[in-house]
């Protein structure tokens, strides 16, 4: 057996997403087969290469880059080829359109959301997040072929060198895709949310969109993304793609720190499988200390930049 | 114009998400809503039945207890109800269930929210766009006609995209698409009479299995600093929590 992985790109580099999915399949099966949109020169086959894939499969066109149906389209003629029957995806906002598309076409059981490595391989039993990340189910998938997507830090880097071959895969381009992509709006150079490992958040403390400087800066100082709570985005003080929580990105990074955010039980939905917590709150009593590793009750606007001159000392 | 919106019945967004023997999920004491998002796919319904002149047609895949949950829906500006009979644990088995009533009728749009609040799986939309072999586009933040033609923003990671495809489609929705909708008093008499008819589901093969559940571990408990110890934090974060 063989287990697929769809690599995604950001702005010409492989995201680290995808390669912790590398080293999910690497950890159930030794020959891991990825797959991508985009060219696969040198610098992509070293880096899949150390982490252990074996071969890639390859289209460089453009109208395959952002099209979810068109690849899965692509993946599904991958899985194909390869007889795979495992084919394993980082979740991003591409990902999760192409993986229900993909799991029809394949004919596929599929498990979305996968915080953990399998705790049997026979049936493939995983933990996934359900109830907006309340809680956690263990689900176990039919015999046949199968997709798992994967949260971010469902298992850590780990290097596994292996040579890695690329093979052009072809694909019949569809002549008028059935989405057509009129315009994109998209920050650029920032650090994606959801592929975070360090994220600064505020919320309605911060009293005005005017005050975000001193986040920024904070989240600057550690390489964090900056995030937020949900009136702060309807109050469209922020970037609406920014709120965390229930009904907005779940996040799952190293280090959340929270700041001027009360800690709502959506909020803490969306935030609560991040590794370390730290709450900066004028307020004791603000119920996201009980969610948190590390507290400072005190004025944000004191707080923030002695923390981030503090970083700076370290860092 | 005919609408599908497909709702589901889950636990209001406050509850404490408790199990009974982590098997399942604990109903005592829960109240049971409108999934939030599937909330923001109906408010925009009734808005472009307002706007445009549509019939709005709720379905969902549950056992009777949901029926409550149908009749807001139909309190909130519906016409009519499906409640396919079944407990619907597996986004494939839901999908097929909903691409079934599709196939029998016609209907120009599908809408849906962008993930159901239990399960979560974030699937059934682009499951049932398959199954039909429609476009479907999520999370759908905004959805604009212009006859057969839609334009739609997607939200996407770091910013949003501006997409178009032609009618019949499926969207999974989410804010700010529409304004939720509360019910008022005559919509709320005329529910009681809208009709909601009870179908059986087809058999699915393929569904995933749920062996249990567990909750977050929880955090021993926090550790606090004083203001001016910012440099102590900062070297628990080093040396402690290892994540600087
Ligand atoms: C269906 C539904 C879904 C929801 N989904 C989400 C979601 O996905 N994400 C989300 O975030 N919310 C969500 N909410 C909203 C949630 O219930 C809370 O209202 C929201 O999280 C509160 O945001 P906040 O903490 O920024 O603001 P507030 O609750 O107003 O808290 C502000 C905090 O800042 C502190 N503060 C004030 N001044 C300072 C200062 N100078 N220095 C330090 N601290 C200060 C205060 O003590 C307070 O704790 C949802 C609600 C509903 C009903
Ligand atoms: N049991 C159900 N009945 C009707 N619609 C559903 C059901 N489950 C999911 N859906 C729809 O599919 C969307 C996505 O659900 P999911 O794939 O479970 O996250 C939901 O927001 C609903 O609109």
């Amino acid at each position: 057996m063989s287990v697929l992985v769809f690599i995604e790109t950001n702005e010409g580099e492989i995201k680290s997403s995808s390669l912790e999915a590398v080293c999910y399949a690497k950890s159930i099966n030794e020959n891991v087969v990825a797959i991508m949109a985009g060219e696969a020169s040198s610098k992509e086959l070293d880096i899949l290469g150390k982490y252990g894939v074996t071969k890639v499969f390859y289209n460089e066109s453009e109208a395959l880059a952002n099209d979810s149906q068109g690849l899965a389209e692509f993946i599904f003629s991958g899985v194909e080829k390869e007889g795979a029957d495992l084919i394993i995806i980082a979740r991003s906002s591409l990902a999760d359109s192409i993986a229900p598309k993909l799991a029809i076409k394949a004919k596929a059981s599929i498990a979305t959301n996968v915080v953990d490595l399998p705790s049997s391989q026979s049936p493939l039993t995983v933990k996934r997040g359900v109830f907006t990340g309340k809680a956690f189910a263990t689900v176990s998938l039919p015999e046949g072929r199968k997709v798992l997507t994967l949260a971010k830090n469902a298992v850590g880097l780990k290097e596994s060198p292996s040579s890695c071959s690329s093979e052009k895969l072809g694909f019949s381009e569809v002549a008028s895709p059935k989405v057509k992509r009129l315009s994109v709006e998209k920050a650029t150079g920032s650090i994606l949310l959801p592929e975070a490992d360090k994220v600064v958040s505020a919320g309605r403390g911060l009293k005005g969109p005017e005050n975000w400087e001193m986040i920024e800066e904070l989240a600057n100082t550690l390489g964090a993304a900056t995030a937020c709570s949900k009136p702060v985005s309807d109050m469209e003080w922020r970037p609406h793609h920014e709120h965390v929580g229930q009904t907005g990105i779940k996040v799952s990074p190293s280090l959340y720190i929270a700041i001027g955010i009360s800690g709502a039980i959506q909020h803490l939905a969306g935030v609560n499988s991040s590794k370390t917590i730290v709450v900066i709150n004028k307020d004791a009593e603000a119920p996201f200390f009980k969610s948190a590793d590390y507290g400072i009750v005190g004025d944000a606007f004191e707080v923030v930049p002695k923390l981030t001159e503090a970083i700076k000392r370290v860092v | 114009m005919n609408i599908l919106v497909c709702i589901t019945h889950v636990p209001d967004t406050t509850t404490k998400i408790k199990f009974v023997d982590g098997k399942e999920l604990d109903k005592n004491g829960v109240q049971f809503v409108i999934g939030p998002y599937d909330d923001y796919a109906l408010a925009r319904a009734v808005e472009l039945k307002e706007s445009l002149g549509a019939k709005v047609t709720v379905l969902n895949v549950g056992k009777q207890e949901t029926e409550p949950t149908i009749r807001k829906a139909l309190a909130i500006g519906a016409d009519e109800a499906i409640r396919i009979d079944a407990e619907p644990s597996d986004a494939i088995f839901v999908a097929h269930q909903i691409a079934h009533i599709a196939k029998q009728n016609s209907y120009d749009l599908i809408l849906m929210g962008r993930e159901s609040s239990d399960y979560n799986g974030g699937l059934v939309h682009g499951m049932v766009g398959e199954m039909l072999g429609w476009p479907s586009v999520s999370p759908c933040m905004k959805l604009d006609l212009e006859g057969t033609n839609a334009k739609m923003q997607k939200e996407i990671e770091g910013g949003k995209e501006l997409l178009e495809a032609t009618l019949p489609l499926v969207a999974g929705c989410q804010e700010p698409i529409a304004e939720w909708k509360i019910p008022n008093m005559r919509g709320i008499m005329s529910a009681r009479t809208k009709p909601l008819n009870v179908v059986e589901a087809i058999s699915v093969e393929g569904a995933i299995s749920y062996n249990s559940f567990d909750l977050p571990p929880e955090r021993s408990s926090c550790k606090f600093f004083e203001v001016d110890q910012v440099d102590d934090l900062v070297n628990a974060l080093k040396e402690e929590a290892k994540v600087l």
